[in-house]
């Protein structure tokens, strides 16, 4: 189970975090109460240069000690605050959320770490395996992810959600099988820019983290969404496939359609497949990802899990359900569901 | 003869109320256990193999066979099994040859290691209403991909793919030589793996004129020996192996007695007739990795770069490096061979106590692979005792793209594992050159056989990935986490990076 939604604006109009939460909240059978989430990218524009480092503390002490010195030690935090939340009966505070505007050293770029991103992944790694107490779970520029165990709107009224202004927005409702419980384990996943909202199960994860794992990404999260994060930003940033790639690595064409392509397409559908076959995604999903340039919604290769797109003008919606889609916008002019693997790309208008 | 003689391992009779006096059991008995005095079939029990072709044959079912009818008294330690080498040694002050795979009743990994299947949370997927892909690409893959867009703004593929080798099924049939085994045994294969879609070792003993017609699925071995080889063997072969060593007899080389060199044999390995065939331990122009990486461009070079080129070692204690070197050649594919892995004749030695086993194996190969970044640069077969296709799928799950299996397929052709193999008197018409014995293997039953254990296998792969799952073959690579260990110690289960069941 779980519902998901994503959103965009292409002109980048932004649009505040209540009719999100509305639509996440209609999609209540589809959770659980244990975990619920957002993405919400334009919503630092002060801090547009900085990456916004938003931190799980379990204690002020000797973890956030500890990341302190390791941001100090790697480049200038410009800004440092708790995440300004409100009481929720329904929401046990478990972790001090955090945020740092941080901009890493250019001294430390060299070699395997040869830009900011490299440096910054770098230290989410770390700072998630090996600072106890500590979980870095949204490290991009001017966007952030707000996460906790409870209802949707528990969740957003605990974070005020109502008073960030973005252009994509992605939610998450959660009904959690692997990690309950556990702040780091509700969605949206992030790492840089990208932030995933997943429903479903990934039955190749074993192959993919493996996979990922061998390019430096470490799964310490304990839930298997994690790694479309990391898949994304390995495919997509360090190997720059654009974003209809990526998803076709990730849910590729079956072999039997391949065969019937022209000879051209043909060639490339097999050589995505024998390079990035430990990327392919199996078991039932669908996934929305934001990214720097707009929002990509897909699901696995025989459609075990819902997605229902919307367009109206310039916005562009994905969701687990239409009625979702509705309560987002009555007005809504498209709504139609994609086939198996066939990637849903909203970009922002330059 | 002060040591006398020793208990015999069988004990054959014959019901005589049942036997109908047919005497196929002295037709078919090839190491004359069974012979006729006047009206009375005589039975020499000592020179039985255990091979069961009389049982087999036996219209009426009349023919018991009792395994140690006489047995030593028992001892831990000073087994039946170690009192009699020492007695043969003594005897004859030589090595002890033996044949098939390693005999010792040690505890099998793959039996340890349980699958997983799917529960409510998410779905399993039936193979007979989904499609589920199980098409293996063996050879080099780029680590990624390059494009370009063109003046159409269309996107293109800049990277170029190297060759690989199309398998329709991860299973392939390993190398075992004509001359080692008989040309119908060789042709019963080529069949079955032409039709599947899949390929088959020549074995280091050249490939046979019958052969031909299914060369693009034959690949042609490069072995210390060099027998056989010449630039239209290589040319013909779908790819090439150059074979460093193998899992029953890690270290040392091959050994074909001269029984088995015959007129046929003779011509396609170009050697003598009734010549010993014996290959040197190591290659005499490889010393060290920088000379295989020479080998390896040489035989690349001599074919155009137009075949992958594989290479075969045994597993060893130290194969997670040496894989590691071979995957900076521009070699495609290295097949790992576990210490279970069968042979035609090997120094009993070897067999049982050198060499490690191939689950061990493929989880470290694959692991220092992955460190490295070059798991891409290279496809890993596995190989050595790979039984059933439960074997296999746990295979694929610890990292190998596709298996090499060899003694399941003789025994789908007939082979019951008498380990006999050496002596040229195959019962079954496999392990044997002589016209009477090679037409008892009839290639188009034997291609059928071959290819419906072959195909049986497959349909249980796509099951248990189905019950995972699991629609490609390659969610199934590498994927540790769908392994349970059970039984196994905390140690092993850290080396195969596998969690134990409950967890
Ligand atoms: S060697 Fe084989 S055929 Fe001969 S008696 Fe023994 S089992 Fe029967
Ligand atoms: S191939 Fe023949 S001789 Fe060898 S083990 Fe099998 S049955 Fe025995």
């Amino acid at each position: 189970m779980c519902g998901i939604i994503g959103f965009i604006d292409r002109t980048k109009s932004r649009m505040d975090g209540s009719s999100i939460k509305a639509a996440l909240s209609l999609m209540n059978e589809r959770g659980s109460g244990d975990g619920a989430g957002y993405a919400a990218y334009g919503i630092y524009p002060e801090y547009a240069d900085y990456y916004a480092l938003h931190v799980f503390f379990d204690d002020l002490g000797e973890p956030k000690k500890k990341v302190d010195e390791l941001l100090q030690q790697s480049g200038e935090i410009v800004h440092q605050e708790e995440i300004p939340t409100t009481p929720q009966p329904g929401i046990k505070k478990v972790h001090i959320p955090w945020r740092y505007f941080f901009k890493p050293s250019e001294d430390l770029m060299s070699g395997k770490m040869a830009s900011e991103k490299d440096v910054v992944t770098y230290l989410v790694m770390e700072v998630n395996s090996n600072v106890k107490g500590a979980t870095i779970f949204s490290s991009g520029k001017n966007m952030g992810v707000f996460k906790a165990s409870g209802w949707p709107e528990d969740v957003a009224n605990f974070y005020r959600i109502e008073d960030y202004k973005g252009y994509i927005w992605l939610g998450h409702n959660r009904y959690p099988t692997n990690s309950p419980g556990w702040w780091g384990g509700a969605h949206p996943f992030n790492l840089l820019n990208w932030s995933v909202v997943h429903n479903g199960e990934i039955t190749s994860y074993g192959t993919n983290q493996r996979y990922v794992e061998g390019y430096g990404y470490k799964c310490s999260l304990f839930t298997d969404t994690e790694v479309v994060a990391y898949l994304f930003d390995l495919l997509g940033r360090q190997h720059g496939l654009s974003y209809e790639m990526v998803v076709k690595a990730l849910a590729p064409p079956f072999w039997d359609d391949i065969d019937r392509m022209p000879a051209k397409e043909a060639e490339l559908n097999k050589a995505v497949r024998l390079t990035y076959g430990s990327a392919l995604m199996n078991g039932p999903f669908a996934i929305v990802v934001g990214t720097e340039n707009g929002i990509v919604g897909f699901t696995d290769r025989i459609k075990l899990r819902p997605l229902v797109v919307g367009e109206n003008g310039n916005r562009l919606y994905i969701s687990s359900e239409e009625s979702a889609i509705r309560v987002l916008d009555p007005e809504v002019k498209k709504v139609y569901t994609p086939r198996a693997g066939e990637p849903i790309i909203g970009r922002f208008i330059e | 003869m002060t040591l006398g003689s020793v208990p015999s391992k069988f004990k054959v009779s014959i019901d005589r109320d049942q036997c109908m006096d047919c005497g196929r059991c002295i037709e078919n008995c090839s190491y004359g256990v069974y012979r006729r005095e006047g009206d009375k079939i005589l039975i020499e029990s000592r020179k039985c193999t255990g091979c069961l072709r009389c049982v087999a044959m036996c219209p009426r079912d009349a023919i018991t066979l009792t395994e140690k009818p006489i047995d030593y008294r028992s001892h831990p330690l000073w087994t039946r099994e170690v009192r009699e080498d020492i007695i043969k040694q003594a005897r004859s002050g030589k090595i002890i040859l033996s044949g098939m795979g390693n005999a010792r009743d040690l505890p099998v990994v793959y039996d340890r290691l349980l699958l997983d299947a799917c529960q409510v949370t998410n779905p399993s997927i039936d193979p007979l209403r989904e499609p589920m892909e199980l098409r293996t690409y063996i050879g080099k893959k780029p680590s990624k991909l390059n494009f370009r867009k063109t003046e159409s703004g269309d996107v293109e593929l800049e990277t170029k793919l190297a060759p690989n080798l199309k398998l329709n099924t991860p299973i392939m049939i390993g190398h075992m030589s004509f001359g080692a085994i008989s040309l119908n045994a060789q042709l019963s294969m080529a069949k079955a793996v032409t039709e599947l879609g899949t390929y088959m070792g020549t074995g280091e003993g050249g490939l046979h004129r019958d052969l031909y017609p299914y060369q693009d699925h034959m690949v042609v071995q490069v072995a210390s020996g060099r027998f056989g080889v010449n630039i239209d063997y290589l040319e013909r072969g779908a790819a090439i192996e150059i074979k460093i060593g193998q899992g029953a007899k890690p270290g040392i080389g091959g050994h074909l007695p001269g029984e088995k060199v015959n007129e046929e044999v003779s011509r396609t390995r170009m050697i003598p007739v009734g010549s010993d065939a014996i290959s040197p331990a190591p290659h005499h122009d490889i010393y060290s990795i920088e000379d295989l990486v020479q080998l390896i461009r040489s035989l690349k070079e001599a074919t155009e770069w137009k075949k992958p080129v594989f290479v075969k070692i045994a597993a060893v204690h130290n194969v997670a490096p040496i894989a590691a070197g071979i995957a900076r050649s521009s070699a495609d594919a290295v097949v790992i061979d576990g210490f279970r892995g069968g042979t035609g004749a090997a120094p009993k030695v070897f067999r049982d106590n050198v060499g490690i086993p191939i689950e061990v194996a493929i989880a470290s190969v694959d692991q220092k692979l992955r460190e490295q970044g070059v798991r891409n640069e290279i496809s890993i077969i596995a190989s050595g005792g790979i039984r059933s296709s439960a074997d296999l799928a746990k295979s694929i799950a610890l990292g190998a793209d596709a298996v090499n299996i060899g003694t399941a397929a003789l025994v789908a052709l007939g082979c019951r594992v008498c380990g006999n193999c050496y002596r040229n008197l195959c019962p079954w018409g496999i392990a044997t050159q002589r016209p009477e014995l090679v037409s008892r293997l009839d290639p188009e039953r034997g291609a059928v056989q071959v290819s419906n254990l072959i195909k049986g296998w497959t349909y249980e792969l796509s099951e248990l990935m189905g019950a995972a799952g699991i629609n490609s073959i390659e969610s199934l690579r590498g994927n540790r986490d769908r392994l349970r260990g059970y039984m196994l110690d905390e140690e092993m289960l850290k080396i195969l990076d596998v969690l134990p069941a409950g967890a």
